[in-house]
């Protein structure tokens, strides 16, 4: 791609910036009111992190309580609000919103926009989620504790047999729906209306495209969760029976609604994650991306696929056979645009001229262990044998290796590889490395013998086991803690970072790294592209 | 490390000993039991066959990665190709996982619909989960229905004692089917959601309220199959486990007999008792029983309960004064919000017993001694 700007960036980008820095308050103030994407960005981000050290911290309660048979530490009432809240915190308050933080520093950066379409919305957007979470933790020290059913709140367990802590559970869904919907919006209008000149949609990073489908699935399935915990708070505090068959409705129905806002759920949380991958191994292969087209086609029909596959989860519920087939047959589908992607990956590194720096090594790991969480997906799909996988640790297994090892791998590849171009300053490469690999041996000590315990037969959100899982469990947990005491050495990595600790970068930071982002200074101005640059 | 080491050839040798024939209930700790009938054998062999595919895919997939890890590096030399499409291949690598796709789905297919065929039955039962118990009734012999509860101790599940063998997977009155036979389950909740799994049957059906899921097996030998619920039910979700014998079908007939010769007895009991006071000790001591197994869970040992999910008895209004004993009753045969209903898994002579012992335990000296014609009075309207 070929770029120039029409007025010399540095020249103007100085003029302007003086202008601007005039009205930047100082202090709390520039985060509580700023409309910058890259500010917003970065409150995205560390939000996203603080929360997946409090999510990590639940999980470490867990594998605790796990570590042996018999009940030790916790009651099984505060376990399951343990796994319940684990769960809510993990995709609604890291996942999501990092994937948020990175859009909003990297889109307009990437398609030559001076900021985001919407910044005032994407300042409240922001705002609004603290208090979605202050909401939702504070309903554990509540009288009778916070949510117990799981993060699937399956009625009638969330509406006749919840406590009251649902109410508080309900409203803060709504925030944090409100607040992905506006992200998703703002996304949306900004890739439709603000690229540069000659920015055509075919010329687009990978990362804009898998965001744009994101944002539109967003907006598709986040008012269907929102009219899920409706039910469930008119259900349980307002004498309706939507779920509940005494009075006319149908409790798995509930799963119906659940699983259509889930499915397309589930792939928000990993097409962003394609885009990223896509950007970072051609750097490092120092080779375009092979199959760029494909790339873009694979990921619209994943999209599609993604909202006729929702009772793959509901195998169990009883089902007509036919029904069983066509969601069987279906979620098989998905599996042929997801491997088009891994080839293409892997044909991208082919006969390239490969280097492993941190970023391609999260990436490299998150193509194996991405696609080893995807054939348990294949797997799964298989209804007949579903039916011993489903609710074990099988699946337990299978949604942390896509989620952790998938999702959360890309995050931190992501950070590794546009972290320079933030801060300006190289990372702590030797820190990067021993945050790498003890993530990536203590992963798999957590996950991989989960698939074992699964197919043995133990059931998933069980506080306490039968003996014939007591080694792996006891195994699982040792990863599990080590695993969470690695990120910390993410922390003290960021904290560095954000102090301007290391080595200055060039303006293209990594050798083999194309597109708008990596000509832009180093680190990137605070307002960058106020005059578009002209692709050609 | 010979733990360590234990593992990984057993690994190895439960994943490739797929085709060597080992008895149908034996017991893995790594990979998915055959199970004991035709169907869960297929299912096995499916699940294999996947697993293989899999493995096949992935060994492939990584193997060219790794390769090109190894030889395409920069720090040897490598230059970087130009080539970023190829139309040829990328239609070869969307065709034929498609193919692969279509070579799986046929077994599965052909496996599905026998499994969801219950035509036919011999044996027809009715399963009923709630919190935090199964319920079985045999529909064409209806007398015979009973209550199946974890019957672990309390004592091993808090570490004072040591766990035995069977820990969290065994129950008081397993349920007991005939080999050789088509048993149909009926699948039924009375409250929230359930599942009814018996990994050897490769049976797992959701218990929904209000709705009835079928399911069947056919075992080929006798033994006792172990499960558990598999769908979050509530604080107690991980003690609610399935135990099934099978028997041969003269055996089963005769527990069957058996069976309907002790209820009719029980019912006659019933009625005597209902003639009859219990001493003040009796009615504390069986109890006392009574509440270990099955108030215990939420109302805790010292009365306290586990406010305001679930209230202490301690000190409760309705524990102390008299003119609510019938109230008192009424909660426990019926149950109340939270609290599920009784009435159907205690006895009469049970119910006055355990109200006794709640009004006179802890500190709750009433006094108040409840026999089972009252509680007779309040189930039957005097």
């Amino acid at each position: 791609m070929n770029t120039e700007t029409v007025n010399d960036a540095h020249d103007s980008h100085d003029g302007h910036d003086a202008h601007h820095e005039h009205h930047i308050p100082k202090g709390i103030l520039r985060w509580l009111f700023t409309t910058n994407h890259k500010d917003i960005g970065t409150l995205y981000l560390w939000f996203a992190f603080i929360m997946f050290l409090i999510g990590g911290a639940m999980a470490m309660v867990i594998r605790a309580e796990l570590f042996q048979p018999g009940l030790q530490i916790v009651e099984p009432h505060f376990f399951n609000q343990m796994t319940t809240v684990h769960g809510l915190i993990m995709v609604f308050g890291a996942v999501m919103p990092a994937f948020t933080g990175l859009a909003n520093w990297l889109v307009p950066m990437m398609i030559g926009a001076p900021d985001m379409a919407l910044p005032r919305m994407n300042n409240w957007s922001f705002w609004i989620l603290p208090f979605a979470f202050l909401i939702l933790l504070s309903s554990l020290f509540m009288d009778g504790g916070g949510p117990a059913f799981g993060w699937t709140f399956y009625a009638p367990l969330s509406t006749q047999y919840s406590g009251d802590s649902t109410a508080l559970f309900v409203f803060s869904v709504h925030i944090m729906g409100i607040s992905s919907i506006m992200g998703a919006i703002n996304v949306v209008v900004t890739i439709l209306n603000m690229r540069a000149p000659g920015m055509t949609y075919m010329k687009m990073p990978l990362f804009v495209w898998t965001w744009l489908i994101t944002a539109f699935l967003l907006i598709a399935v986040m008012p269907v969760l929102a009219g899920a915990v409706t039910m469930v708070l008119t259900d349980k505090f307002f004498g309706t029976s939507f779920f509940d068959a005494a009075g006319g409705g149908d409790p798995v129905m509930f799963q119906h609604i659940f699983w259509f806002f889930g499915h397309p759920e589930v792939y928000i949380m990993i097409l962003p994650a394609f885009g990223i991958i896509s950007a970072i191994v051609p750097t490092f292969s120092r080779k375009k991306l092979f199959g760029y087209a494909s790339m873009v086609y694979a990921t619209a029909s994943i999209a599609l696929l993604s909202f006729i596959v929702w009772a793959h989860h509901m195998f169990t519920t009883g089902m007509p056979v036919a029904a069983e087939m066509f969601f069987m047959f279906a979620t098989m589908l998905i599996s042929v645009p997801t491997g088009v992607k891994v080839f293409n990956w892997v044909a991208t590194m082919w006969r390239g001229s490969l280097t492993f720096e941190v970023p391609m090594m999260f990436a490299i790991a998150f193509i194996v262990l991405f696609t080893i969480g995807g054939l348990s997906g294949l797997m799964l799909a298989i209804t007949p044998v579903d039916f011993q996988y489903h609710d074990t640790y099988f699946v337990v297994a299978h949604f942390h290796y896509v989620l952790v090892t998938g999702a959360v791998f890309s995050i931190m590849a992501a950070v590794y590889y546009w972290l320079p171009k933030w801060t300006g300053k190289m990372f702590d490469i030797t820190l990067a490395k021993w945050h790498f690999w003890c993530s990536l041996i203590s992963v798999n000590v957590l996950f991989f013998p989960m698939h074992f315990v699964g197919l043995a037969g133990m059931p998933r959100r069980i506080p306490d086991y039968a003996l014939q899982f007591a080694d792996f469990n006891k195994w699982i947990s040792i990863g599990g803690f080590a695993f969470g005491l690695s990120q910390l050495i993410f922390l003290v990595l960021i904290i560095k970072a954000c102090r301007k600790i290391g080595e200055p970068v060039s303006d293209q930071v990594w050798e083999g790294a194309e597109g708008l982002e990596w000509e832009i200074p180093s680190p990137a101005p605070y307002h960058t592209f106020e005059t578009p640059p002209v692709i050609r | 490390m010979n733990r360590v080491t234990s593992l990984l050839v057993g690994a190895l040798v439960a994943f490739s000993n797929s085709a060597i024939a080992s008895t149908a209930a034996e017991r893995s700790d790594l990979n998915l039991r055959q199970g004991v009938s035709d169907i869960s054998l297929e299912v096995y062999d499916l699940h294999m066959l996947m697993f293989w595919i899999c493995v096949v895919i992935g060994v492939v997939v990584f193997g060219v990665m790794f390769y090109s890890m190894v030889m395409h590096r920069k720090s040897t030399g490598a230059k970087p190709a130009n080539f970023h499409e190829n139309v040829k291949v990328e239609v070869l690598w969307t065709v034929i996982p498609f193919i692969i796709l279509i070579a799986m789905a046929w077994p599965a297919a052909t496996t599905l619909i026998a499994m969801e065929d219950t035509s036919e039955a011999d044996v027809t039962i009715i399963v009923t989960g709630s919190q935090w118990k199964w319920h079985y009734k045999y529909k064409d012999n209806p007398e015979v229905e009973f209550f199946s509860l974890l019957a672990t101790q309390r004592e091993q599940i808090n570490n004072k004692f040591t766990k035995g063998e069977n820990y969290l997977l065994e129950v008081d009155r397993p349920l007991v089917i005939p080999t050789g036979k088509k048993v149909r389950f009926l699948i039924t909740s009375d409250d929230v959601i359930h599942s009814w799994w018996v990994p050897d049957f490769a049976i797992k059906k959701d218990a929904n309220p209000g709705f009835i899921n079928e399911a069947w097996t056919n075992v080929n030998e006798p033994g006792i199959y172990r499960g558990q619920c598999a769908e979050l039910c509530g604080q107690d979700h991980g003690f609610m486990p399935v135990v099934v014998i099978a028997k041969d079908p003269a055996e089963y007939e005769a527990w069957l007999k058996a069976e309907e010769a002790i209820a009719m007895r029980a019912k006659e009991e019933e009625q005597r008792l209902l003639s009859m006071n219990m001493s003040m000790d009796e009615l504390m001591s069986q109890g006392k029983k009574i509440y270990d197994t099955a108030c215990i869970a939420c109302h805790q040992a010292n009365g306290g309960g586990l406010p305001p999910m679930f209230p202490a008895l301690k000190g409760s209004k309705i524990a102390l004064e008299k003119q609510n004993i019938p109230v008192h009753i009424s909660m426990i045969i019926d149950g109340k919000n939270n609290m599920p209903a009784f009435g159907k898994q205690l006895s009469m002579s049970e119910i006055a017993a355990v109200v006794t012992y709640e009004r006179n335990a802890w500190g709750n000296n009433t006094g108040d001694m409840v026999q089972a014609k009252d509680v007779n009075a309040i189930i039957n309207g005097k």
